[in-house]
């Protein structure tokens, strides 16, 4: 079985052509620029992850949010799930750039970070 | 009147990158002018990740993007003045400016470095007919309400036009629990990059539908619809295709126009393709001493780009205030053709410093499709691309031998497609 699909991992976004054997197992990736476009592939073939990005509503702020992102990618079926808990959490300033606002958001093993100050 | 060595006019990513590489090659006083309240420009908005993979080899969002920037900046001696409108630029470098603090300001500069980025593509350029009602906003309002003041601006959404920034907001939006209907795309093809319609389109079962267009807004007070319709080969609405569609809310993502009024004012010669300044490889443009660097000169996609770009113009700048002998006035004209829509720069100096990197981009999505750099029918370049497309800006490199070795002064870039 053969696979096709775009590297997301960087915003060059190669064309991927994925070798699969009969029970799913990534053989050869092909068409990558870099190692992590190999990467991409074999996650995307097993377990597709995602970065998330949002905003969470901030007390006392010259901001009304701040931005978010988990600290590293989750599942992709798992975005909405940590919407909410986004959507949940209200966070007090002042915040700064990288402090974890939400810890081991919904078990994916991610924290909710901030990714700018208020 | 106040004096420095450079002004930089804008404190996004490329003034504050242009600001930095001019201090590290030695330029003493600077002043960066920004009419925000903040550095950082389109940035702060743009909370998505996917910035600066190429120049810090980690995915940041925007804001991260830009705070490294931002940090560096106020690590140096280097002035700034956010909340500051530039005015207009004068004969012999001077800048006028107006702010709260200070009122009118006259600023005397020996070069100065245009980084006033772009500015999206307002409705009145579309002339969609149907009312005025409310919910009708390019994408990059609509980025702006979301992501720094932090509301909605609608439930259900139709985005005309498959920019990037409309790609991003289409995810954005159902993340935050609107119904993205459709992205309507005129050309057969997206201007967005293709990463973005995967991750922000295919990932959330968003359809993307090309050759098709907006025909008609409706509602009174807010907007309750619009009608689409496909589109032929000549981007004319083909009839008994229209198609109502309900929405409260229309993104228009519609392209990017550099922000040049000043440039334009000044009197400086304009590239009618890019809509930005005409340069030579240090980004300086027809006017000496000023410079032109990231969306204000080309519209950019990868904020790397803009660094790099960003870089060559401070270099640039810092070497006409040391004041170092060039051979100023000879250039090689740099243009493209069949396939290439433009090339930046459009003029290399005949003796350059060093290799000459060239940006453009293309017209068409090509595939399999030689790149040639040729010279009076001498090929000095060519290289075969799987796939090339608008969205997407390429580069070549030419070497400084090559070009120095140049008898006609001007270099084609054009497209080689294979016959089939
Ligand atoms: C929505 C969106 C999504 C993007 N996504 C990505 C991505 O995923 N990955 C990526 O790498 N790149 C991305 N980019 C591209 C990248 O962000 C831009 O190319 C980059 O920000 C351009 O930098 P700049 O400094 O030229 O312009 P800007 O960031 O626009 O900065 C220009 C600054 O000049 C100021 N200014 C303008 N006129 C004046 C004046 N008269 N006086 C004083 N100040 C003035 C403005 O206030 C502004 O702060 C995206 C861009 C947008 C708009
Ligand atoms: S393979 Fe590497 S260069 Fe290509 S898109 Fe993926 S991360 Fe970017």
């Amino acid at each position: 079985m053969t696979r096709d699909m775009i590297c997301v991992s960087c915003p060059i976004g190669c064309a991927l052509h994925v070798e699969l054997d009969d029970a799913g197992k990534v053989v050869s990736v092909s068409g990558n620029t870099c190692k992590r476009g190999e990467k991409y592939a074999i996650d995307e073939c097993t377990n597709p992850v995602r970065m998330l990005t949002s905003t969470i509503r901030v007390n006392g702020g010259v901001l009304p949010v701040v931005p978010v992102k988990t600290s590293v990618p989750i599942p992709k079926g798992k975005m909405f799930e940590c919407m909410k808990a986004i959507n949940n959490e209200v966070a007090d300033a002042p915040i700064k750039l990288g402090d974890v606002l939400i810890a081991n958001v919904c078990d994916t093993g991610a924290d909710i970070i901030a990714t700018n100050e208020v | 009147m106040l004096k420095y060595d450079l002004v930089v006019i804008g404190g996004g990513p490329a003034g504050m990158a242009a600001a930095l590489k001019a201090k590290e090659c030695g330029v003493k006083k600077i002043l960066i002018l920004e009419r925000a309240e903040t550095l950082g420009g389109i940035l702060e908005q743009c909370i998505h990740a996917g910035f600066g993979l190429h120049y810090f080899g980690e995915e940041l969002t925007g804001p991260e993007y830009a705070h490294r920037f931002i940090e560096q900046v106020q690590q140096t001696d280097i002035d700034v003045k956010v909340d500051t409108m530039v005015l207009e630029i004068r004969t012999g470098n001077v800048v006028v400016a107006t702010n709260n603090i200070d009122g009118m300001l006259e600023i005397s500069a020996t070069a100065i470095i245009l980084a006033m980025g772009c500015r999206e593509r307002p409705r009145g350029a579309l002339d969609i007919p149907g009312s005025r009602a409310s919910g009708i906003m390019t994408a990059g309002t609509a980025q702006k309400y979301v992501n720094l003041d932090g509301y909605m601006p609608g439930k259900k959404i139709v985005i005309l036009g498959s920019g990037d920034i409309g790609l991003i907001m289409a995810r954005r939006m159902t993340l935050e629990g609107a119904k993205v209907e459709m992205v309507c795309e005129l050309m057969p093809f997206s201007g967005g990059l293709q990463r973005n319609i995967t991750q922000c389109l295919d990932d959330l079962g968003i359809p993307l539908k090309l050759s098709c267009t907006v025909i008609q807004t409706h509602g009174i007070e807010r907007l309750e619809g619009v009608t689409i319709a496909n589109v032929d080969e000549n981007r004319r609405p083909i009839p008994g295709t229209e198609q109502y569609v309900e929405c409260d809310t229309l993104l228009l993502s519609v392209g990017l126009i550099p922000e040049n009024e000043l440039t334009r004012m000044a009197g400086i010669i304009i590239d009618p393709v890019t809509n930005g300044a005409i340069v030579d490889e240090n980004r300086q443009t027809s006017r000496p001493g000023i410079f032109a660097c990231g969306n204000v000169l080309q519209v950019h996609d990868l904020v790397d780009y803009v660094t790099a770009e960003s870089q060559i113009a401070g270099e640039g700048a810092a070497a006409y205030i040391a004041n170092r002998p060039r051979g100023r006035n000879h250039y090689v004209s740099v243009s493209g053709k069949d396939g290439v829509r433009y090339v930046v720069p459009q003029n290399i100096n005949e003796n350059p410093d060093g290799d000459v990197k060239l940006y453009f981009r293309v017209a068409d999505v090509f595939r399999n499709t030689k790149i040639i750099v040729e010279s009076d029918g001498k090929v000095l370049y060519s290289k075969k691309k799987p796939k090339l497309a608008p969205g997407e800006m390429e580069y070549v490199i030419i070497k400084a031998d090559d070009i120095r070795a140049l008898e006609k002064k001007q270099l084609t870039v054009r497209l080689e497609v294979p016959t089939k």
